[in-house]
Parts: structure tokens; sequence; C-alpha cells
């Protein structure tokens, strides 16, 4: 446990490091929390209440989802570029070689660097945000502490997939276009383009029980009381649970197939 | 001996200036047109990775645009515009940044090659370095988000009910011209700055791709202020909103004569030269991070 929370503070640590970097991304978020923000003003304006939001809890929606959008890596800048370069190197023979679990390893980095990212790019945009639209953020301690307990959740139903999809590369030489079609599928079923509460039908029903909703449609449900009561938390909890679950547990199968696959050359 | 390079150092500038900034863009083009093959043979060695990057990169656009598609299912008009009139704005900026993307999207990367060093070996290639920079891992998957753009902008001019003069007919391409002109010349302002600020490539991306998610939308909902500022300042409303809006027949919310939708091509050329200046500014102010 010491290691991978040693893993965990290097991960952060290296994150850190990037201060122009970080000071980028906090203003890139924050002009995109604008341009969204007013599109949802429009939208609102001309049905309130749409997908069971008023306006002041969509434009919520806007400024907590650009805070978590990092933290998530949900538009890529994760670990699973690392993870596919170092097998199509041949590090990754030094990661298997390590008395440490593979899975546990990468997931304690990640959580470090998504700490980091949720401090450094997360908090600016929503100041800003509330600074300069009024928004639905909750006064209870409680409701914001189970938000939190969602978002680390989301973190690792966000890491498992990853996981799988830098696993892909002991099979797949190059990475790049899993990589795109990831990040696809990760910014419009997460809830980024638009909250899957406003998605139509049975194809809303199927979006909100996919893994992505996990990533940033529950949390924010969760800070917003759409899930009242320990019934209704629990359930909320319970189906990020469930996939984080079941998702990590592809993922050590996958691996076990993929370290049974690794050839190491000697030199 | 001394003699003979005092001779040869006085008969360079005997050859016009313009002649040579001509060889010099020349040179240019032949270099990026080099390294630009070299890419694509590269790519073309997993072609799996690249058909699925090609389909990968139409769907981004492609979901997008279903995105706007599930708001109109709830509402007729967004800001006074209707879906096909969206999808005019949408589908011109989206090709625009696509082309602009696929010839200069990778000048990003030189806040990476600040970082690390490899800045040095583009520096010393007997090709100008902007070529290099613009060339650098060129990705013909751009082609994706190009054909999607084009795709929503064939069918918004399908359905829509437009009035047609020769004048809006020759604005369209004018427009996905110019427009790609001036996202470029932002980004090569973009990467100036990362001589400056280090690896910042996010704020590029802000007034890029920030600034097409914007203009895919009418500029009617957005505050005033900052229809100012992506007129004046970073003048992003050239690339598709006044030419569209004119081709639409409505009146520009700043209250700009219908004429300025003709601007785009001599605002793209304006925005070209103070991202040049400062391009070069960057470059002569670079300092290797040494080994």
């Amino acid at each position: 446990m010491r290691l991978y929370l040693a893993v965990a503070a290097g991960g952060f640590r290296r994150y850190a490091t990037y201060g122009t970097a970080t000071a980028a991304g906090v203003f890139t978020n924050t002009v995109f929390g604008f341009i969204v923000a007013y599109t949802y003003i429009a939208l609102w304006e001309e049905r309130p209440g749409l997908g069971g939001y008023d306006q002041a809890q969509a434009l919520t929606f806007v400024w907590v989802s650009q805070s978590l959008l990092a933290a998530g890596a949900l538009i890529g800048g994760g670990f699973q570029e690392e993870i596919q370069e170092r097998v199509r190197t041949g590090d990754i023979a030094v990661d298997l070689y390590r008395p440490a679990d593979l899975q546990m390893w990468w997931l304690a980095a990640d959580m470090g660097r998504a700490a980091f990212q949720l401090l450094g790019r997360g908090l600016v945009p929503l100041v800003a945000g509330a600074l300069a639209f009024p928004l639905a953020l909750p006064v209870d301690p409680l409701r914001w502490l189970l938000f939190l307990v969602s978002v680390t959740l989301g973190l690792v139903v966000s890491f498992a997939v990853r996981y799988l999809l830098g696993l892909l590369a002991f099979w797949l030489m190059d990475g790049s276009g899993i990589n795109m079609m990831a990040t696809v599928v990760s910014i419009f079923f997460s809830g980024m383009l638009l909250p899957l509460t406003v998605f139509p039908g049975g194809f809303g029903e199927f979006v909100r029980a996919l893994p992505w909703a996990a990533m940033l449609q529950v949390p924010m449900d969760v800070l917003l009381g759409k899930h009242a009561g320990a019934g209704g938390a629990a359930r909320a909890l319970g189906f990020q649970a469930g996939w984080a679950l079941v998702l990590l547990g592809a993922g050590r199968l996958l691996q076990s197939a993929a370290t049974r696959k690794v050839v190491v050359q000697g030199g | 001996m001394a003699a003979a390079v005092t001779a040869t150092v006085v008969a360079a500038p005997a050859v016009p200036a313009a002649e040579r900034r001509r060889g010099r863009v020349r040179e240019g083009l032949r270099g990026y047109g080099l390294i630009v093959a070299m890419w694509i043979r590269s790519t073309m060695t997993y072609r799996t990775s690249f058909a699925l990057s090609v389909f990968g990169n139409a769907t981004i656009t492609f979901l997008d645009f279903l995105a706007i598609y599930i708001m109109f299912s709830h509402v007729d008009v967004l800001g006074g515009f209707t879906l096909p009139e969206i999808a005019l704005l949408y589908g011109s900026c989206s090709a625009s940044l696509g082309l602009a993307d696929l010839l200069m999207g990778n000048t990003d990367r030189i806040g990476v090659r600040i970082r690390d060093g490899s800045l040095d070996t583009m520096l010393v290639r007997p090709v100008p370095v902007l070529a290099q920079v613009a060339a650098d891992r060129f990705a013909l998957r751009r082609l994706g988000r190009v054909g999607q753009g084009l795709g929503v902008l064939g069918w918004a001019l399908w359905t829509l009910d437009v009035d047609w003069t020769a004048g809006k007919v020759l604005l369209v391409p004018v427009m996905i011209v110019a427009g790609a002109a001036i996202f470029a010349a932002v980004m090569v302002a973009g990467a100036a700055f990362q001589f400056l600020a280090g690896d910042a490539a996010e704020v590029q991306n802000s007034f890029t791709y920030g600034g097409c998610t914007m203009l895919q939308y009418p500029p009617t909902i957005f505050a005033k202020d900052l229809l100012r500022g992506v007129t004046f300042v970073v003048p992003l409303a050239f690339v598709n909103w006044l030419p569209a809006l004119y081709v639409l027949g409505r009146p520009d919310p700043l209250g700009l004569p219908g004429w300025v939708a003709y601007l785009s091509p001599l605002v793209a050329f304006a925005v070209f030269l103070p991202a040049s200046l400062a391009w070069r500014a960057g470059v002569r102010s670079y300092r290797s991070t040494g080994s």
C-alpha cells in the first residue's frame, strides 16, 4: 500500500511540474466554459426545465464538467499513450519485472495525476464560472462529500477503460486510431457535449447505462441532488462501483493474456 | 583571398530582394511537400490504424453535429436560427478548421519540441523552420473532418431556401478558404507564443477549436462584448459568421454593413502579417535548452 501511495504522489508531482501547460489548460477550460454556457442559456431559454434541469443547474453542469474534464482524461491526455509507447519500445518488460502489480501501479499513478488535475485545472474555471453566471452549487457539505466519492469512482471507471485501451497495444502496433475513437466516444457518451438526460427516449436510456455515464453524468447528478435520499445515492454510487469492478476485472484478464504474449529480447 | 570573400559577400545582395524571397517560399513549399510525403508513407504502414483514424476524425464532427441535432429535437430555433441555418455555420467552420488543421495543425507541437530540444535539429536543416514545424507529423486522417464539414455544409445549402446571387455563390468557397487561412494564421501566432510561454499548446486550441465551437452557433446567442472581441481583436467572425449571415440575408448583431462579408480574404492576409512577424521574432529569440 505504501508503495502505491508513493507512486500516486509521484504522479501528482510529475504533473505539478508542468506549470505553463496547466495555466494554458485552465485558460482553455474557461474559454470553452463561456462558449458552452452561452449556448446552454439559449437552449434553456427556449426550453426551460430541459433534461430535468433549470437554467442555473444547466450552467452548473457546464462549469463543473469543464472542471472534471482534465482529471477524468475525457479528451485524452492520460497514460494510455504512455503504455502503448512502452509496449512499442519494449520498456514494458521492465514494468512487468517490478515487484508490483502492473494494473495497480498504473492506477496509483493515474490517481495522482487526476488529483493534481482536479486541483490545478478544476478550481479556477469553476470560480470563474460562479463569478460570471448564477450557478446552483449546493451548500450542504454532505452533498459535496458524496460528490467527491462519486468523482473518485468516476475516475476509477475512466482509468479502467483507458487501461484496456493501453493494453490493446500488445496486439495493435499503433494506438493512435484507437485513442482517437476512444476520445470521441468518451466526449459524447459522458455527457460532455450535452447532458445525457437530454438524450431522447430509448437511446437516452441506453447511453445512461454505459460506463461513460459513470465518468461525468453521475457525479454531476449527485452534485445537483438528482439522486436524493440514501437509496438514490446508493444506487448512483453502486452503478459506478459496478462498472469499476467489471472493467477492472476485464483489465486483469486482458493483462494476463497480454503478458503471456510478451517476448523479451535479450541483448 | 580576403578580397575574394568580400566580393562574394557583396555579390550576394545583387539578386533582387523580391526574387530571393520568392526563392525562399519555393524552397519552403518544396521542403513542406517532401516532409508531408514522408509522413504519409509512414502513416500508410499501419493501414488499419489509418482507416480507423480517418473514420474517427469524421465521427468527431459527426457526434458534435449529432449533439446539435439532439438539441433541435427539443427546440425549433436556437437564438432565432433553424437547424439548416446552424448547419451552414457548423459545416463552413468545420471545413475551414479541418483544412487549417490538415495543413498547419501540428505547429502546436512546437512547445514539446522546445522543451525536449528537438527544435535544434530543425534549425540546422536547409528548410525554413515554419515549413518543417507545419509538416511535422502531417496527419492525412484530418481529411475526415474536412469531409464531414463539407458534407454538413452541402446538406445545409441543399435544404436552405437562399436567395442566390452571383456574389453569394462566390462567397461560399471564398468563406471556406479564407476561413482556413485565418485559422492557420492563428495557429502560427499560437506557435510563436510558445517560444515565449513554453508548452502552451492549449491556449492555441482555445482560439482554434474553441473558436470553431463558438462559430457553430449563431452570433445572436453570445454577449455583445464577446462578438466585438472576435470581430475586431481576433477576427474569427470573418471565418464564417459575417459571410454566412450575408448568404442567409440576416443582419449582423453588431450592425456592420453587408459588404464586410466580402472582407474575409483581406482579413486573413491582415492577420498573417502580425502572425508571421511574431513567428520570426520567436525563432530569433529561441535559446536552445542545451544538452
